[in-house]
């Protein structure tokens, strides 16, 4: 919110707030990431933890969609391998914009310690990714932080310019 | 709709959707937030009644085989964590209990009693697991809410002793890497004495909820022919008339000295498997409280050892690497080069909470396995559902797969 001199909060004050539509926009679309469940392997155990009783996600406004046509931010929690590759593109792409994505964990970013047939090594090869979270699995306080992280990211972007294509690795 | 048929594609980009004869097929998975993971399931559908049921597995197949028969065996512990990751020391001792069968090992006492200490807690993780998504599949949110509550005070004490909280890698081929912490015994019987109250409270709020009964009763009931034939064990199995489990058949560690019953029931539905998940976690706690005293005694009686002694398969103590020249030698060999166990092979079977977790090792001699064979349990329960679901409908179709509790860790390997 804009900052002034004025205390407008006082004795009751005037009921008006001044902002700019960037910052209004920014600040709904960072307080309410809603996140398509993507658990695909152990990730997604610790992706469901932060969301349970303990790391209470709904403080984030976080809420686990099962739908990419109601989720902003898609945590891709686990291994992906080549069979289901063809998927993640299929459910990204159903994502409506703006769309992120947090790449949760080795598997998802490197392909961590499966260099193997089947696994694609790093799900940026698939999807642009904005936010690689370290760990094997990392811990919900991890995810939080990456939620917080990504929440920094959309304050900073224009709210009324569209999303800039991102590029892949 | 002509559709060309492609034999070189797989099976399911051959499937006409548009069909004349009222059948209707459904695309369930691999992304499902009810499938427990990347489970695709191929359903044909008359009306709201399943006709035809084909899962469709191998969404998570990381090639685990494979990697092992490239790895040492000490190497290959931690990837065995990511098989059945809702309990992985369950999977590390599977695979270290086989690595000592073939060459011969005996662990000391008080690691065994540290071992069944991690199982049991992983048991009870799990199916505090199992509880929660089941319930939440059937909409009962508050019970998810709860059994993950409880689940946290276990990963804790886990965390204390391992550092981690999902993938553990707990346990050592000869024994166990550390001895337990301080505060580990006053934090389990804190949480073992509440324990039984919170069963009570799931209990409370499921064995007399309505929609719980009518998603479970009745639901997916598996006869004692069926469950045997298609390969069921653990839970699936007892629930189905099948008193077998393998920590009473073929005792390991020490399961022959402690006192515990094996839950089983008659129906076979979902609901008898959920009453023997629920009595399951009261036996777990039972063997639980046993353990404390067992490790009390071997405090009492001076037993230090933690892993086992043989030069020739594991390094020895930090102190002896630290201070004599033949076991940093010894160490350095173990590491770099890997245990050579003798040419043959194994096959041994553990109860892991969701059943028979084998393990089949082939040695050649050689500081790599030759031939690895996992035998999870979820993957036979994954394939009894090509049986299990024509005559029931769609929504039974999540209830069932909650109860058989498959993890896609496991089944895909």
């Amino acid at each position: 919110m804009a900052q002034h001199k004025v205390n407008y909060t006082k004795d009751g004050g005037l009921p008006v707030a001044l902002t700019s539509i960037d910052k209004i926009v920014n600040w709904g679309r960072s307080n309410s990431i809603w996140a398509l469940t993507y658990g695909l392997a152990c990730c997604g155990i610790e992706m469901m933890a932060s969301g349970a009783s303990r790391y209470d996600f709904d403080r984030f406004g976080t809420i686990f969609r099962a739908s990419p046509r109601q989720a902003d931010v898609m945590i891709v929690a686990g291994t992906l391998t080549k069979k289901h590759a063809e998927f993640i593109k299929r459910l990204y792409d159903q994502m409506t914009e703006p769309r992120w994505v947090i790449s949760m964990g080795s598997c998802a970013n490197t392909g961590g310690m499966f260099n193997t047939y089947s696994t694609v090594q790093g799900c940026d090869r698939i999807i642009p990714v904005d936010l690689y979270l370290p760990g094997c699995a990392p811990r919900p306080e991890t995810l939080q932080y990456g939620v917080m992280l990504l929440q920094k990211k959309i304050r900073a972007n224009h709210a009324s310019k569209a999303q800039k294509a991102k590029r892949l690795m | 709709m002509a559709q060309v048929k492609n034999r070189l594609t797989p099976f399911f980009e051959n499937i006409t959707f548009d069909r004349e004869d009222n059948e209707m097929i459904l695309n369930f998975g691999p992304q499902h937030p009810s499938a427990h993971g990347q489970l695709r399931l191929m359903l044909h559908l008359q009306q709201e009644e399943i006709t035809k049921a084909h899962p469709d597995v191998g969404y998570l197949h990381r090639g685990m085989e494979k990697m092992a028969e490239n790895m040492i065996y000490n190497e290959f512990m931690p990837t065995t964590d990511r098989m059945d990751y809702i309990a992985s020391s369950s999977n590390n001792y599977g695979f270290a209990l086989a690595v000592e069968k073939l060459i011969g090992l005996d662990v000391p006492r008080r690691a065994q009693v540290i071992r069944m200490m991690l199982l049991e807690i992983n048991r009870l993780m799990s199916h505090l697991f199992w509880l929660a998504t089941t319930a939440l599949d059937i909409g009962a949110m508050t019970v998810f809410l709860f059994a993950f509550r409880e689940r946290e005070y276990l990963m804790d004490i886990i965390e204390g002793y391992c550092g981690a909280r999902l993938t553990h890698a707990a346990i050592r081929i000869g024994g166990v890497p550390l001895d337990i912490q301080d505060n580990f015994i006053t934090q389990l019987r804190t949480f073992l004495d509440k324990l039984p109250q919170n069963i009570k409270d799931y209990e409370d709020l499921l064995d007399t909820n309505r929609i719980w009964l009518m998603r479970m009763e009745e639901v997916g009931t598996i006869s004692t022919e069926m469950a045997l034939s298609w390969g069921c064990t653990g839970p699936m199995l007892r629930a189905s008339g099948v008193k077998w489990d393998i920590r009473k058949e073929e005792p390991y560690e020490l399961y022959d000295e402690v006192e515990f019953e094996v839950p089983y029931s008659d129906k076979g539905d979902n609901f008898a498997r959920y009453r023997v998940y629920m009595q399951e976690m009261r036996e777990s706690a039972k063997i639980l409280y046993q353990t404390i005293d067992m490790y009390q005694e071997c405090v009492k009686n001076n037993q230090t050892e933690l892993m086992a002694h043989s030069p020739k398969y594991i390094s020895a103590s930090k102190l002896d690497i630290m201070t004599q020249n033949y076991s940093l030698m010894q160490h350095f060999v173990l590491v770099t080069q890997g245990m050579r166990p003798p040419v043959g092979e194994v096959y041994v079977a553990t109860e892991s909470p969701k059943g028979e977790l084998g393990y089949y090792i082939n040695s050649q001699g050689g500081p790599y396995p030759y031939r690895l064979k996992l035998r999870a349990p979820s993957f036979w329960h994954t394939g009894i559902l090509t049986d299990l679901l024509p005559g029931h409908y769609i929504p039974d179709v999540v209830s069932i797969i909650g109860t058989t509790n498959i993890v896609f860790g496991e089944v895909d390997r």
